[in-house]
């Protein structure tokens, strides 16, 4: 359970565990072929295959050369185990670049660079700034006189802050110089993937100190994959290496993603391969009793008067393997393969380039493409998705007065700067605030302008808004803070912090002004947090008022507040409070507890006011895709009035006259059981009408919606289209996901940050923004766009193409290999039931991979029904993606049945044409063949929308290259298709007969589409044909909104209604790591809701279907 | 396809402007922007090609009939009649004795001129050739070169026979050989007979590349007599009969090639055929027919083609005349937004 390590030992810990060599590779050269194998056929469909290809070994029952199964098969698994053998070799190259890396060791006594992957646990690792760890280190030392160290751990855990680290208590004050020779034990525990724990111990051996022991936490390590910054060096212990660090052990291969779509093919393949066992068992029978009662008169087949036992199952297993290519081999191969452009379609898109940053989209995963056309859900996160997540500074409430209303930015407000020339002391010390009372660190670059790196993007907005008002930041030296204010320098003692938490949902520091020698206490927080603070005798009245008329704008709202300190009253604090930091047991809550002590009679400066600026074309893509019938959720840990306002203003929820809030809140279990049954009633009663009605619910009463009435809950989900998640933790945003998911419904997550990344992953598709919050969501998503409006095109355009084109690719598939299996079906019963091939191997290996593939392949990379523009000005158009309209056992069934169509009319042409004389097995079996390429041919060009030469060339090439094939063949003396394609084409007879089947084969097909487009139209056709007509394909008045029925029982419920403050939530630092570490419950495992839900959400359903 | 298809330009036209200097090269295909064509199924084009497969369709339709038509044709059943009447009730032990007379006279009153080559052909009824067990019962390789004698292993149970308690290959071996047509006819004009030529019946490339001119029967039906035996000192190339008869039909009722007469026969002339009744058909009542038959560009006699053609013109004619109507009662403008559910109904529910 435990590992020792030996620090700087070079004797004892090489060998006892691994070095620190990065593999992220599935494969070694010598495992690659089993494994690979191993993991292709634990796919039922590979298996099925496998068999299928193992029975026709058996001579007796194959009816054609086993190769016309095992050169498919053995091609599909070449080209799956090629496209995985690239992979893993990419992933071998990062490793490699990773690996080799140099890093500086100290090896036997002296600093030496070696390569990353020769280090070993217990070597000393020295980093420079900007460096990036190769392994997970212990501190020791730093250039820092305090022992800190800073760390950017957004490759960890998508947090782009900067940490701060720290060398243990023993490490403290040794020289520079020794730090090469220190000796010592660290008792750790066994690698583990908690990047938030580390409960160890450290013992120095002599000369160092003592034999005391010193504790370890995760703040005195740096882990591998972190980089570290504003520290000119730090020297660390590697205790973990390799894939043991804590990065590479939370390293997981994603479950793969099965979209709707594949679930329905496996459901359609199930179905095939049923028809396929009652077809061969029908076969098999009557195949048995044909040959005791017929088969035996006729004596040229000498059967056998004894037989073996297994004489029996000999027909049956014969017709097993003709059926076989009932199940195209083919459609995986050929499914991944345009799924693959598919993906990089997107990839391509210009349109989907964010021009600002120059981040084009990606898709990461290829395999799901289709599901975005699928899509009913979407789960949006708010700040940094909805929103730019750029922080602006717009207002401020300075002791009761309102700056930057009229201008809407305080920045330019005339009166605020005139306050600030004249010096007024209030506003001065608003601004002191607004410049240190923070975390952020000042950067001077070379040009000497000053940049903040910041924890959170608020102290940054606040920090730059006090220098636009000549309160510069300039410098934080060790624990001097100066400051600028109209050209004088002010310098201040950073003497404590009083940490941010979220659940005291404010921060402190307190400083010690240098020239006056006064300490202060300056705060900043959420106004539920800071203004019970207020000192006895405030009016804090004002300040509510601004908070609550900020939070109507949607603006972010901080308070402000100071104190002056008695230097005894500090000294008395200082000391419990260093004591409670060094506490080992309950240290946050004994922090917290003490903080409060300090933070109290506190003079309220004033409010300020954040703008967070809604994305470009927010509105307008929400818009669209409502109209595309796709239910939007937003799920934020901002506050509720604060997420209202943002959903009134991008359109999520339409004001009051046509859309309807309902609030869900409370503090107990019964109040939220009420309110949520009021809510239900409400919508219940909705429903039908036109009406936008939305839900607003916070994570408290979220909590205990889901956990005691999860029945009613899922009902409301079901039923509302739109609702307001605020103040929900990254679990809970998770567990919504799964909610939704679990009622059968495509959800869509997408988010930018970290605290989105289990959301994103836990959705059936997860986009991520590449935005300020770092690449941590992006990376773990499917899709990764730059911008919340190219989620419009992603689904409208991308979506929507790809799955059309998978539903026509699949279900062709399945059309042409039924197609030539009935035809043998039909076969068998003129040959006496015994199973006899009527094509021949060579034919039938290549029907589905060269002479069918090729143009339905270019066809469904190319095909659009609409064009983009219609699309997207009709967004409701993708409702028959959604619904699942082409692809369906219905549509499939429509296909079954063209392919018993076309095989009865190929099969009674060809019989008939090539009766009597001409009734050859050679020739009958290529004129049958060619008549259902000719077919399929046809059928591709019926099934396009739109023809580019491509398609042309792939169609009738395609046809044209059948015949060039199987000339070659016929031309090769030693196969029995010899001379017989020449013979075939110089007939009359051959050509008529080929316009014969196709003519009869596409006629009645041309007769039956042409109906149902002219009188049975769907809208897909009226589009095609008002694009192709030039009509007027705008949307007729949908504007005028509908008179609203106003005698509903239940009165609409006002948004301003007084909110219940619980003290759980904090909305201030919403992107910091410990809003994100907050958990709800252990996610309460979701044993899906029986009938009522499944009944109502089918209800629901219905309404779409018909 | 479309006649009325114009270069569909529906593209959005706005991708084109921006640039950037990040942006992947940008190319049609990339944007999905190639140039297509999408052609529409209106009424006025459907129609046009169901008039235009209809005209096509029916003259190509007179065309085959009138050539089967041409076709003369002579077709005489005589399994049943060749059978002496005391043995009607048991037609196997007929033709399975030794001891009976096995020819037969008939004679074929010749309907109307027939010009040379009148094929002559035996048809089978009710014969799977292509029974799984039959189909694979055959050497390709034995058959076309005498290296390869011992190539029996498909031939089952036709494939080796036991001399002097040695395996010996059975040349040519396997169920098709073994099973040939051995009937003969011998046909006279007023006492005069009439040639059959035998000569070129098989495919060239069967008799030159199939068939190996170095290849003699050996063992040929050693065992059980199945049907036809082969002249031990004429090669399998020459053998045409075989050749014919290994070419199997995938249709249990089956023409194949017995010889060509290379006179021309008038109008009501009585031809007097002498058949040799050796073949089986009795076990498993199977039909055997003589036939006479000139040719023509579509082969031999054989209505579907020609009737399958008018049927489906007549047909196509009949559909474009009802889309007309149609049409003209139920006219249905297209491309009208209107029905569209969303503009019908204000909110964009889809309830329709």
């Amino acid at each position: 359970m435990k590992r020792y390590v030996y620090i700087n030992d070079d004797e004892l810990s090489p060998n006892l565990y691994c070095d620190n060599r990065i593999s992220n590779r599935k494969y070694t050269l010598l495992n690659f072929l089993p494994k690979n194998l191993w993991e292709q056929f634990s796919r039922f469909m590979n298996q099925y295959f496998l068999l299928i290809a193992c029975l026709q070994l058996w001579p007796l029952i194959t009816p054609v050369n086993p190769a016309s199964t095992w050169g498919p098969l053995i091609l599909i698994f070449a080209v799956s185990a090629t496209k995985e053998a690239w992979d893993d070799y990419n992933r071998y190259l990062s490793d490699k670049k990773a690996n080799e890396k140099e890093v500086w060791v100290v090896k036997q006594g002296i600093k030496k660079p070696i390569q990353a992957q020769d280090t070993h646990v217990g070597n000393i690792i020295w980093l420079r700034e900007n460096d990036e760890v190769p392994c997970d280190l212990v501190l020791i030392g730093t250039s820092d006189p305090q022992g800190l160290c800073y760390v950017e751990t957004a490759a960890l855990d998508g947090e782009t802050d900067l940490k701060t680290r720290v060398i243990p208590s023993a490490c403290m004050g040794i020289d520079f110089e020794l730090l090469h020779k220190i000796k010592g034990v660290i008792e750790c525990p066994n690698p583990d993937k908690d990047i938030r724990r580390f409960d160890a111990n450290l013992r120095l051996f002599p000369p160092f100190i003592d034999n005391d022991v010193c504790p370890l936490t995760i703040n005195n390590t740096i882990l591998q994959s972190c980089y570290l910054r504003n520290t000119e060096w730090a020297c660390g212990v590697a205790v973990y290496t390799g894939n043991e660090t804590k990065m590479g052990m939370s390293r997981g291969i994603p479950e793969p993603k099965l979209t709707a779509m594949d679930a329905m093919i496996d459901k359609l393949t199930g179905a095939i391969f049923i028809f396929q066992i009652v077809v061969v068992v029908v076969l098999g029978i009557a195949g048995n009793v044909w040959k005791e009662t017929e088969a035996r008169k006729q004596w040229y087949v000498q059967y056998p008067n004894e037989s073996p036992w297994y004489e029996l199952l000999v027909i049956p297993l014969r017709f097993e393997l003709l059926c076989s290519i009932m199940i195209p081999i083919s459609i995986k191969v050929s499914l991944d393969l345009v799924k693959s452009l598919y993906a990089k379609f997107i990839d391509w898109d210009n349109e989907m380039i964010d021009l600002e940053t120059g981040t084009p989209a990606h898709a990461a995963n290829t395999a799901i493409s289709e599901d975005l056309g699928q899509v009913e859900y979407i789960l949006t996160d708010k700040t940094g998705t909805l929103t730019e997540n750029r922080m602006i500074f717009k207002r401020c409430c300075i002791s009761s007065i309102f700056y930057g209303n009229e201008s809407g930015d305080a920045l330019q407000d005339v009166e605020l700067l005139n306050a600030i020339a004249s010096g007024s002391p209030d506003i001065i010390r608003f601004l002191t605030v607004m410049a240190i009372c923070n975390t952020v660190i000042p950067m001077r670059s070379k040009s000497g302008s000053i940049s903040y790196k910041a924890q959170s993007q608020d102290e940054e907005a606040l920090v730059r808004a006090a220098a636009r008002l000549h309160m510069v930041f300039v410098n934080k030296n060790a624990n001097t803070l100066e400051i600028n204010f109209n050209g004088a320098i002010v310098q201040y003692d950073l003497l404590d912090i009083l940490e941010f938490s979220s659940d005291r949902k404010r921060m402190s520091v307190v400083v010690k002004d240098c020239r006056s020698g006064k300490i202060f206490l300056l705060s900043k927080g959420a106004d539920e947090s800071i203004l019970p603070c207020a000192r006895v005798g405030q009016q804090t009245r004002s300040f509510t008022e601004a908070v609550e008329q900020y939070a109507q704008l949607g603006l972010r709202t901080l308070c402000l507040a100071w104190r002056e300190l008695d230097e005894d009253e500090y000294r008395a604090w200082s000391s419990i409070f260093k004591e409670a930091n060094s506490a080992l047991v309950d240290r946050e809550w004994r922090v917290a507890e003490v903080c409060q002590r300090l933070e109290h009679e506190l003079e309220i400066l004033g409010v300020v006011a954040i703008e967070d600026r809604l994305q470009d074309g927010v509105p307008e893509t929400i818009e669209s895709l409502r109209k595309a019938g796709i239910n939007f959720w937003m799920l934020t840990g901002d506050k509720q009035t604060t997420a209202v306002q943002i959903a009134l203003s991008c359109s999520f929820v339409s004001p009051e006259p046509k859309g309807q809030l309902l609030l869900i809140n409370g503090k107990t279990e019964d109040e939220v059981c009420r309110s949520l049954e009021r809510v239900l009633l409400t919508t219940r009663v909705t429903n039908s009408e036109p009406k936008d009605v939305a839900f607003v619910i916070d994570g408290w009463a979220l909590e205990i919606a889901l956990k005691h009435y999860k029945k009613a809950f899922v009902e409301l989900a079901i039923l509302s289209r739109t609702a307001i998640c605020c103040r929900v933790t990254p679990s809970q945003k998770a567990q919504l996901v799964e909610l939704l998911k679990s009622c059968d419904y495509r959800t869509l997550a997408i988010g930018d940050g970290g605290n989105d990344v289990r959301m994103i992953q836990q959705a059936d598709i997860g986009v991520g923004i590449s935005g300020r919050e770092g690449l941590q969501a992006a990376r773990a998503a499917d899709y990764s766009i730059g911008k919340f409006r190219f989620l419009k095109r992603l689904i409208l355009v991308h979506g929507r193409y790809s799955y059309n084109r998978t539903a026509f690719l699949s279900q062709y598939s399945f059309y042409k290999s039924l197609l030539i299996c009935f035809i043998q079906i039909f076969f068998s019963f003129i040959s006496g039931v015994s199973g006899t091939s009527l094509f021949n191997s060579v034919s039938l290996m290549a029907y589905n991979v060269f002479y069918t593939s090729i143009p339905v392949l270019v066809t469904s990379v190319l095909d659009k029904d609409l064009s983009e523009g219609t699309v997207l000005q009709h967004p409701q158009i993708l409702f028959y993606c959604q619904a699942g309209r082409l692809l369906n056992p219905s549509t499939f069934a429509g296909w079954f049945g063209r392919s018993l169509f076309h095989a009865i009319v190929v099969f009674v042409i060809t019989i008939h044409a090539y009766a009597y004389e001409k009734s050859e097995m050679e020739e009958m079996s290529m004129v049958a063949l060619s008549g259902c390429i000719w077919l399929q041919a046809f059928v591709v060009a019926f099934e396009t929308n739109s023809f580019t030469m491509l398609q042309h060339l792939a169609i009738w090439g395609n046809l044209v290259g059948f015949y060039i094939i199987n000339w070659i063949v016929s031309a090769l003396p030693s196969t029995g298709m010899y001379t017989i394609m020449f013979r075939l084409c110089r007939q009359p007879s051959y050509w008529t007969t080929m316009f014969l089947i196709v003519g009869a084969g596409m006629g009645p097909v041309l007769a039956l589409k042409y109906f149902r487009y002219t009188y049975r139209s769907s809208k897909i056709n009226i589009l095609q044909q008002a694009e192709r007509l030039g009509g007027p394909i705008l949307s007729l008045g949908n504007i005028e909104p509908q008179p609203r029925s106003l005698e509903n029982d239940v009165a609409p419920l006002s948004i301003t209604q007084p909110k219940s403050r619980n003290p759980v939530y904090e909305p201030l630092l919403s992107d910091s790591p410990n809003a994100t570490r907050r958990s709800f419950g252990s996610g309460t495992p979701f044993d899906f809701f029986q009938s009522q839900s499944r009944l109502s959400s089918s209800y629901s359903r219905n309404c779409k279907d018909n | 396809m479309s006649p009325g298809a114009a270069e569909g330009g529906f593209e959005t036209s706005s991708a084109a402007t921006k640039k950037h200097s990040k942006k992947p090269k940008y190319s049609r295909f990339t944007q999905q922007e190639l140039p297509a064509c999408k052609p529409i199924l209106t009424p006025g084009w459907v129609i046009t090609a169901f008039i235009f497969i209809g005209i096509i369709f029916i003259p190509i339709g007179l065309a085959s009939l009138f050539a089967s038509e041409n076709v003369v044709e002579i077709a005489d059943r005589y399994d049943e009649d060749c059978v002496p009447s005391i043995y009607a009730s048991d037609t196997l032990a007929y033709i399975q004795s030794s001891q009976t007379n096995k020819s037969c006279t008939k004679t074929l009153t010749v309907p109307k001129k027939m010009k040379n080559p009148i094929y002559v052909y035996y048809q089978l009824d009710n014969f799977y050739q292509n029974h799984r067990r039959y189909v694979k019962s055959r050497s390709d390789k034995q058959l076309r070169s005498k290296a390869n004698e011992f190539e029996t292993k498909d031939c089952s149970p036709e494939a080796t026979v036991l001399v002097s308690n040695k395996e010996m290959p059975i040349v040519p071996c396997g169920l098709i050989a073994w099973s040939m047509f051995n009937d003969t006819y011998r046909f006279s004009l007023n006492d005069k007979a009439i040639q059959v030529n035998k000569k070129g019946i098989a495919w060239k490339s069967d008799r030159e590349y199939k068939f190996g001119s170095d290849v003699y029967p050996k063992k040929f039906q050693s065992g059980v007599i199945g049907g036809a035996k082969l002249d031990e000192n004429i090669p399998l190339s020459q053998q045409e009969d075989l050749i014919v008869w290994m070419r199997t039909a995938a249709l249990p009722k089956f023409r194949k090639l017995y010889g060509k007469i290379e006179v021309d026969l008038e109008a009501n002339e009585k031809i007097t055929v002498v058949i040799q009744n050796n073949y089986n058909t009795y076990s498993f009542r199977g039909k055997k027919t003589l036939i006479l038959s000139t040719t023509s560009w579509i082969g031999g006699k054989n209505d579907f083609l020609g009737i399958a053609y008018l049927t489906f013109g007549g047909l196509c004619l009949f559909m474009v005349i009802s889309f007309i109507f149609l049409y003209v009662v139920r006219p249905r403008p297209l491309g009208d937004p209107s029905y569209l559910s969303w503009n019908r109904n204000p909110d964009g529910l889809l309830l329709n």
